[in-house]
């Protein structure tokens, strides 16, 4: 495993809302938990930038959005449940 | 905040036709409505229609936010709409679409929060007024949660309530998703159900207005239809009945028919000729269309169950000819078949033919092939309302009803009999062996005219119509008539042999009496030449009266008698009538 696959997840939340606030430390403990260092997670608070989800297809918060590897994959919720978040986004 | 400041008394036109009268002017502006309804009930239409009214009409922007279909979905399925939408979607209307892709996992709790931010966002960008959430119970279902559905729906009642925005809410019907999310309809400020089912074949769609918090509504189940202008509610007739009413008069095509009408049928009113089979109703539409065409007007010519072609053949054996008036386009004939007992399509699609040949008169034949459906109560609406479209447009209209009898409850049951102002009933008369057409006018409104029965009699030189005879208590028809009126000739001819005697002994006496005249005349003449043969021979009557007492006196010596000279006159008168007799 010499070749570090580049990962790239972005996070849509909204403020402080309990659901995005909850998704926003399973997120990045999965990162720790799954993915080399040097893995890029991008928070995205549509109540900064409403108009980001429009660009980008987001229905509900918290959506997490993994843009690489590719294919892009998406997982909505807290991320609560660990297991659907391996089989949506693999153990790294 | 500001929609509890201003109770629910505004309205936002939806453009529907029929549901803004039905509700006093349209949705509650300001609040939310939920729509619910089955699978290709109309729900999306209902929504969508109100969301372009607004765009076209009143240049209020707005957002649809698709949870079931995807956007691109939806602008494609109402391009049979005619409301161009994909260059609304570029000003106006704002399609968000927020169909989860099945690939999406769930993986814990979620809500709407960054949607409705957005969204916040968007509508301040567009100054939108009106929004739509289609297909809400799809995205529901998906938080599979009684608690996190319930909050996530008062999440949306708050924020609209917060944005002031007009909201429309879609859910399917039916099944368990209904009951459980039974919470909206009490929740929101106004609930339409949309209803589908199938009645002997065909399907009817359906409307009603369940509640409508702080407005009075309609709250019966009205008959919906789809049509090439989105969707239109078929309302039990205006409640107000304004038609401009005019005295002109419009020919039937039938001088002796005119006249009997006192002039003919009334511009923009409703005809309707009935009777049975055969009794030649189509030949007095026929009539009626070949004389709108003579005056150059425009007319429509609807046939069920009867090709146009057929009726043109058919009415040319009578000598009328139609063939000339459908070739310099005043004509146009419209042929279709009855089909089952939704006969609402049928009127909106003879309403788009009106509205393309855009005529002045109308023929309906027959109007009993739509009304023998009519048990429907809503196609009888429907076909009310038809004629009450063709009337507020000043159409002059001649339906035909097949009818046996003049059953008057029978009539009254199409409903079509009461709104007709004219009514012509033809019936046959059977007697003596034969079976012969007879016209009566039930009744006219605002017309005098006749109360009269007429025989109708077809030739291959055109219609026309006699005088029938009573006689004994019969109406006398046909061969009954010809023997009747061959009676009443050799009467007649007695009659007038008669005059022709008394005429000519007449000429007899005076001629006797101008004979008599002559003699008299003559015997006159001969007796003044007499005297004046009679005073040449012996001078004036004085002198021989003189010559003669000198005669006698000279006879008599001296004194004169006077007696003997009245003997020599008398002589004298004797002599002139034997010179008479002579002659």
């Amino acid at each position: 495993m010499k070749t570090i696959k580049a990962v790239h997840l972005r996070l849509y939340v909204a403020g402080h809302a309990p659901n995005s606030v909850l998704a926003i430390v399973n997120a990045k403990a999965f990162c720790e938990a799954h993915y080399l260092p040097g893995y890029k997670l991008e928070i995205v608070d549509l109540m900064d930038h409403p108009l980001r989800a429009l660009e980008d297809g987001i229905v509900v918060t918290p959506t997490l959005v993994r843009l690489m590897p590719k294919p892009s994959r998406k997982v909505i919720g807290t991320l609560t449940d660990q297991r659907q978040v391996v089989l949506a986004l693999g153990a790294g | 905040m500001k929609s509890f400041t201003n109770p629910g008394t505004e309205k936002l036109v939806t453009g529907i036709v029929g549901f803004d009268e039905i509700t006093g002017g349209g949705l509650p502006r300001g609040r939310t409505t939920l729509v619910i309804g089955g699978a290709g009930c109309g729900k999306t239409v209902f929504a969508l229609q109100t969301l372009v009214h607004g765009a076209r009409r009143k240049k209020e922007a707005s957002i649809f936010v698709a949870f079931e279909e995807s956007a691109g979905q939806i602008i494609a399925n109402a391009a049979t709409f005619g409301w161009d939408l994909p260059s609304l979607a570029k000003k106006k209307l704002f399609f968000l679409d927020a169909q989860l892709s099945p690939d999406v996992v769930k993986a814990g709790e979620f809500d709407l929060i960054g949607m409705l931010s957005v969204l916040k966002a968007k509508a301040e960008q567009l100054k939108a007024t009106r929004i739509v959430f289609d297909g809400i119970d799809v995205l529901l279902n998906l938080l599979n949660d009684d608690v996190a559905e319930r909050r996530e729906v008062y999440r949306i009642r708050d924020w609209l309530v917060e944005t002031g925005l007009t909201g429309i809410i879609t859910q399917k019907a039916g099944g368990e998703t209904e009951q459980r999310l039974g919470f909206l309809q009490f929740m929101v400020d106004c609930v339409v159900v949309l209803r589908h089912q199938v009645q002997d074949g065909s399907a009817f769609r359906n409307l009603r207005v369940v509640k409508y918090r702080g407005s009075a509504f309609a709250g019966d189940e009205f008959p919906i239809t789809l049509t090439s202008d989105g969707m239109q509610l078929t309302n039990r007739g205006p409640t107000e009945l304004t038609y401009e009413v005019s005295d002109e008069r419009v020919s039937t095509g039938l001088p002796r028919l005119d006249h009997m009408l006192k002039g003919g049928y009334h511009r923009g009113s409703n005809v309707l000729i009935s009777g049975a089979p055969g009794t030649a109703k189509s030949t007095l539409s026929g009539l009626f269309t070949a004389a709108a065409c003579a005056r150059g007007e425009r007319i429509l010519y609807v046939s069920f169950d009867e090709g146009a072609a057929q009726i043109v053949r058919n009415l040319r054996s009578v000598n009328i000819q139609l063939a000339p008036h459908l070739k310099s386009g005043l004509l146009k004939m419209y042929s279709t078949r009855t089909r089952g007992p939704n006969v609402e399509d049928q009127f909106f699609a003879l309403r788009a033919q009106v509205r393309l040949h855009n005529p002045t008169c109308l023929v309906i034949d027959p109007l009993s092939a739509l009304s023998a459906k009519l048990s429907h109560l809503a196609s009888a609406d429907a076909a009310q309302q038809f004629l009450d479209y063709l009337k507020s447009e000043g159409i002059t209209v001649v339906n035909t009803s097949l009818m046996d009898g003049l059953k008057t409850d029978e009539a009254t049951a199409t409903g079509i009999s009461t709104i007709a102002d004219t009514w012509i009933h033809l019936s046959y008369i059977v007697q003596d062996g034969e079976r012969n057409r007879a016209l009566t006018i039930v009744k006219s409104r605002g017309t005098g005219h006749s109360n009269q029965v007429r025989e109708l009699s077809l030739s291959d030189e055109g219609v026309s119509l006699t005088d029938v005879f009573v006689a004994q208590g019969k109406v006398l028809m046909g061969v009954a008539r010809w023997e009747w009126e061959q009676d009443q000739l050799a009467i007649q001819k007695r009659a007038k042999t008669a005059t022709e005697l008394k005429k000519l002994q007449l000429k007899l006496s005076q001629a006797e009496a101008k004979a008599r005249l002559q003699v008299v005349q003559a015997e006159m003449d001969a007796r003044a030449a007499e005297m004046a043969l009679l005073v040449l021979a012996t001078g004036s009557e004085k002198d021989l009266l003189a010559s003669d007492l000198v005669v006698l006196r000279e006879m008599r010596h001296a004194d004169a008698q006077l007696l003997p000279k009245k003997e020599k006159t008398n002589g004298a008168h004797r002599g002139t009538n034997g010179h008479k007799d002579t002659e």
